[in-house]
């Protein structure tokens, strides 16, 4: 491929003609002209309003609902990752129980669609009052709350992507634990360990590999995901973009401010992620020269 | 050390041993032989209690495997107790089943420090010594993936014997290794009996048996067809499965 048309390349006494592909260039040609064409329609629409994208980009509340995006992606990975792990070791128990549980919860909340979770949480007041902790079948309250000051929209907000995140992640965190070779297991058993050191540190860590790249995904998945909260009014980029064209009718340029940050923050995400891919593909440290050949390829 | 008294162990319909009785003296090296499916990986394990029996005894240094006997009930042990039997037997598999995200360091150190509770300057010691005694002391700081076969196989019996115990079986320890890397792992094995660690091993090493067992054990279709000590199993074998059997390995 890299050998210069100039000096045609040759094998013994024979000249070798490289193979042409011409219906590259074409297919390059008419994607090229369609490009220039999209992009044209959308710089010269008169309803685009460039100065409006302009006034918002940096605008602070444009910035304010990103922070507020941000911290609902981070802090619901969080619980999706600690409670999917959860999920898929009560999954794989041997105790019934806790498998029926983790199996219906993973049910439902895989099953039921993220908005109509959010919506739920987000009005959970008007299901439950109040919330209060004491002994039941009793007058005894150690605490008594409205539900409305405890969660807000924020919290409901986190609350609804981090619990259907926690199914989506505990499915990916089973995968891995089952991905481990059984022979690690047996070996921990014959050697006296438990099976909750088992899974601490030998099984996890090497469920790690395989967990960690989907789990990338899963990230940016739920920072689009929680564009959705805006049906709650739960201050993120998307609430506080929507509550201004609510006012202004400019729908379209504050779309356009949305789609830049999503894009900016999802595209440092792969970013990260293909650095994390790299690092966790090549085995399972750093250090192993003779297994990054293996494995990278 | 270890007492099978009449031990049955199925797999669904599949009875894969039908009565063993074997009983293996404190200090002794014990080889079991035997056709591909004759049931030795599954009498090891049920030894180990990674398998549980499904009919007659099994002792380990006196104490029943996996039950505690009252009067005439027995009661499964739960799974502390099992772990705790488990530390005063040592494993060896044939696919070494090494840690891979663990030094050779670490991997004979997880034990001791995780179950054992030892301070890790004592683990550490300890695991030093045990990796100079199978002649791995500059292989420490290396990962499975770094290590041949040999050596790798070398790094798990250290792992075992850092438990201390005070049986170690071994699961065809050599016949996942290429043949110039089995010697170095015999070697060790050899080492060991004659250190007076009691022993049961699953290998197809004939030069192994005959000069470091006590006792060769042939196993067929999940019953021992025959037993003695290595001269006579392997030098004058009585029974007609026993001679097709080592005339073929031989
Ligand atoms: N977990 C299991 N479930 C069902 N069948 C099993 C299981 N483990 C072993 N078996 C069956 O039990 C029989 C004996 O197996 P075992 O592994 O003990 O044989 P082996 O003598 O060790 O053979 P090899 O020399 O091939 O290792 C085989 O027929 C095997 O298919
Ligand atoms: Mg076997």
């Amino acid at each position: 491929m890299s050998v210069s048309v100039d000096t045609p390349r040759r094998v013994d006494d024979f000249e070798v003609r490289k193979l042409r592909h011409p219906w590259r260039s074409v297919a390059a040609v008419i994607v090229g002209l369609a490009a220039v064409g999209v992009g044209w329609v959308f710089a010269t629409n008169p309803n685009m309003d460039w100065p409006t994208v302009g006034a918002y980009l940096f605008a602070e509340l444009t910035i304010r609902g990103l922070m507020v995006t941000l911290y609902l992606t981070v802090v619901s990975m969080l619980i999706g990752l600690v409670g999917g792990t959860v999920i898929a070791i009560m999954t794989l128990s041997h105790n019934p129980v806790l498998r029926a549980v983790a199996t219906t919860y993973v049910t439902i909340f895989r099953g039921i669609p993220v908005l109509v979770q959010i919506i739920f949480w987000g009005f959970i007041g008007a299901f439950f009052p109040a919330v209060t902790i004491g002994v039941p079948f009793t007058d005894i309250v150690f605490f008594s709350s409205p539900t409305s000051a405890l969660i807000n929209s924020t919290t409901a907000a986190i609350l609804a992507l981090g619990l259907n995140e926690a199914a989506y992640a505990s499915e990916i965190v089973r995968a891995g634990i089952q991905s481990v070779d059984s022979g690690q297991r047996e070996a921990s058993s014959a050697l006296g360990m438990n099976r909750a050191t088992t899974m601490q540190r030998i099984i996890l860590p090497q469920a790690m590999r395989v967990v960690v790249p989907p789990m990338g995904n899963e990230v940016i998945s739920l920072l689009k995901t929680s564009a959705l909260v805006s049906v709650i009014a739960g201050n993120d980029l998307m609430t506080n973009l929507q509550q201004v064209y609510a006012q202004n009718y400019k729908v379209i340029p504050l779309l356009v401010v949305a789609s830049v940050w999503y894009l900016i923050v999802t595209t440092l995400l792969s970013i990260g992620q293909s650095q994390l891919e790299k690092r966790f593909g090549r085995g399972v440290t750093s250090t192993l020269p003779s297994r990054v050949k293996r494995v990278s390829r | 050390m270890v007492l099978a008294d009449n031990v049955g162990k199925k797999f669904g319909h599949h009875e894969v041993l039908k009565g063993v009785d074997l009983s293996v003296a404190k200090g002794d090296v014990t080889c079991l032989l035997g056709p591909s499916g004759s049931g030795k990986s599954t009498l090891l394990r049920c030894i180990n209690h990674l398998e549980r029996i499904d009919s007659g005894r099994l002792y380990v240094d006196g104490d029943l495997v996996g039950y505690r006997q009252e009067g005439r009930i027995l009661h499964e042990l739960d799974d502390r107790y099992i772990a705790r039997q488990r530390t005063k037997i040592g494993m060896v598999f044939q696919r070494f089943n090494l840690f891979p995200h663990m030094t050779a360091l670490e991997n004979v150190m997880e034990a001791p420090r995780r179950v054992l509770k030892e301070p890790a300057t004592e683990a550490r010691r300890r695991a030093t010594a045990l990796l100079e005694q199978v002649g791995l002391a500059d292989k420490a700081h290396h990962f499975p993936a770094q290590l041949s076969g040999g050596q790798q196989q070398r790094v798990a019996i250290a792992r075992a014997l850092a438990m201390k115990p005070e049986l170690m079986l071994f699961d065809e320890p050599t016949s996942a290794l290429d043949p110039e890397l089995v010697g170095e792992v015999l070697k060790v094995m050899r080492e060991l009996a004659a250190s007076g660690m009691t022993m049961v091993v699953v290998t197809h090493e004939m030069g192994f048996a005959r000069e470091a067992a006590d006792q060769v054990v042939f196993l067929d279709n999940g019953v021992i067809v025959e037993q003695g000590t290595p001269s006579e199993v392997l030098g004058n074998p009585q029974h007609e499965r026993t001679q097709s059997f080592l005339s073929r390995v031989l």
